[in-house]
């Protein structure tokens, strides 16, 4: 089939022109090749987006017609350098009953007006608080430089190890519990690095080949534990075509590299129910980078990517790692402890970019050797 | 109770773009706007600029499923329009401390992070199709957004049959999904 033809089919598809009986055959075709199911999500993405697109476009020229035409009518004054004298009038004879009312109870008005100041204020707050922390990330990124420094003299790998492999993981327990991918920690030891580019002993808790998950626990007197893990991992399915995005480590010089997408299938490859399709053009990122909703909670962890198909990967769903805590939760692990998740999700009250450098020290690189 | 009755059906006269409901809007809310804007270092422009994107977030609020108001239509709109201001003054760098309102407002952060969101797609979205050139931009236009039919576009373009204008529409909407996808993906 030609893509010409196959993308009427798809817009056919999406605008309910079909026959239920093509309608069928069709959702069979999609069911059975990720290819035309991925050019369907893609698809309607688009078309949503063009339809919002002509939405607004339409409903500002309706406010602009509705504007003039009342602006021609004299409704409005369109002067905005009033002086001083004539917008005292105009609000004089526009707030000239209030007025004689508020005068006649003046402590009044100077109660509204503490109450307006101390209403006012937060917002203000809000504000520069944002820009106080942008400026605090400045000086962290200082440090984080220092700190690279430092670790270079003093690496934790033992001398003669060799490395065999690399990926990236993230806590999911203050205590130190790292979740990854099994095919990520090839050899017996790990250590981590964290965004800030410190190195730390980890200790392979648990590795399962089946479901390509496993959990490493920061074993190292330098870890700093965090307070509380600010997401919590969803249990729920996620949705078709909603966004979604990573954060992980695929390059060399260990930089912490941010992607962008959308859910494009719940099933992953050749149907595996265990796994999402995910549409990742920026940067896929490595194995076990987590997978955030817009909300901020993890959805999965990216494991595989498809070669012939490029932005096309795939990722664990989330519900597999309360599948593998109650297993390590039931072997009693005496020594690393019982894990506990986060119960809030406080990614979720900030926008993407603060969510990102929030989000970014919960994360970490992770190298094994042997 | 009649208040209430007139905002619901004001509301909806908005969701389906009823110019009478448009209409009311501006006459009954435009001024305490601008007088606010205009109180506060902008001017009549500012205002009309600041009431418009307060207008645009309020239809693709009332657009949505999900939608609920629960304030009047005066209270939303002028808190959008002041946390709206704010931005601008800041941007500006002419902020100089609390503006001087009286209005009631409501927190309206989670709406207008919705907005922006939606503003940077319409913007990819509007970069896109401008970078197109003609006639490919008229074509996928009067397809998409106009909804014109295929044997009508070719009478228009000059197609000497609506298969020609198939063909033509399919390269155009390649190199337009091709486009926005390239800035859509880059993320924020």
């Amino acid at each position: 089939m030609e893509d010409k033809e196959l993308i009427e089919i798809i817009e056919r598809y999406l605008t309910d022109d079909m026959s239920s009986q093509e309608r069928t055959q069709f959702e069979t075709l999609r069911k059975n090749t990720p290819e035309i199911d991925q050019m369907v999500v893609e698809h309607k993405l688009f078309l949503d987006h063009m339809q919002s697109y002509a939405h607004r476009r339409s409903f500002a020229k309706l406010t602009n017609q509705t504007f003039n035409k009342l602006l021609a009518a004299g409704e409005w004054m369109t002067n905005d350098t009033i002086s001083t004298k004539t917008k005292v009038i105009q609000l004089w004879n526009k707030y000239k009953r209030v007025t004689a009312i508020a005068a006649s109870v003046g402590g009044f008005i100077a109660l509204t007006t503490t109450v307006l100041v101390m209403s006012l204020s937060p917002s203000l707050n809000g504000n520069q608080l944002l820009q106080l922390s942008n400026d605090i990330e400045v000086i962290k990124k200082k440090q984080q430089v220092q700190g690279h420094l430092i670790n270079e003299v003093k690496s934790k790998v033992p001398e003669n190890a060799k490395m065999l492999s690399g990926g990236s993981g993230f806590l999911i327990d203050t205590k130190g519990f790292i979740v990854t991918n099994t095919h990520v920690l090839k050899g017996n030891g790990a250590i981590v690095i964290n965004s800030e580019g410190q190195e730390l002993h980890a200790n392979i808790i648990y590795s399962d080949y089946s479901s390509d998950l496993a959990l490493l626990k920061i074993d190292d007197e330098d870890f700093k534990a965090p307070k509380n893990i600010p997401f919590i991992i969803r249990k729920k399915m996620t949705d078709l075509g909603e966004e979604i995005f990573t954060l992980g480590y695929p390059r060399k010089d260990n930089d912490i590299v941010y992607g962008k997408g959308y859910l494009s299938a719940q099933t992953g490859y050749n149907g595996d129910s265990n796994s999402y399709q995910i549409q990742i053009s920026a940067n896929p990122g490595s194995s076990g980078a987590p997978l955030f909703n817009d909300k901020g909670e993890i959805i999965g962890i990216i494991n595989t990517r498809q070669k012939q198909a490029e932005g096309v990967a795939f990722a664990i769903k989330s519900t597999k790692i309360f599948d593998l805590i109650e297993m390590v939760n039931e072997k009693e692990n005496k020594k690393a402890g019982k894990i506990k998740l986060s119960k809030n999700n406080i990614a979720n009250l900030s926008n993407r970019k603060s969510q990102v450098s929030n989000l970014k020290s919960y994360i970490y690189s992770i190298r094994s050797y042997n | 109770m009649k208040a209430e009755l007139n905002e619901q059906a004001l509301l909806k006269g908005l969701a389906g773009n009823d110019s009478k409901a448009v209409e009311t809007l501006y006459k009954s809310h435009f001024n305490s706007i601008q007088h606010f804007v205009l109180n506060n270092n902008g001017s009549f422009d500012d205002a009309r600029d600041v009431f418009q994107e307060a207008m645009i977030t309020l239809y693709e609020k009332v657009q949505s499923n999900s939608f609920v108001l629960s304030c009047k239509i005066k209270t939303y709109l002028f808190s959008i329009c002041k946390h709206l201001w704010l931005k601008r003054l800041h941007q500006l760098g002419k902020y100089s401390g609390p503006l001087s309102s009286q209005e009631e407002t409501i927190s309206v952060e989670q709406d207008m992070r919705e907005f922006d969101k939606k503003e940077a797609s319409f913007e990819i979205m509007h970069r896109a199709l401008n970078s197109l050139g003609e006639p490919c931009k008229s074509l996928l236009e009067g397809y998409y957004l106009n909804k014109k039919g295929m044997q009508e576009l070719a009478a228009d373009f000059g197609y000497t049959n609506a298969d020609n204008a198939k063909n033509q529409k399919y390269k155009c909407l390649i190199r337009l999904k091709k486009l926005f996808f390239a800035q859509y993906n880059i993320g924020e």
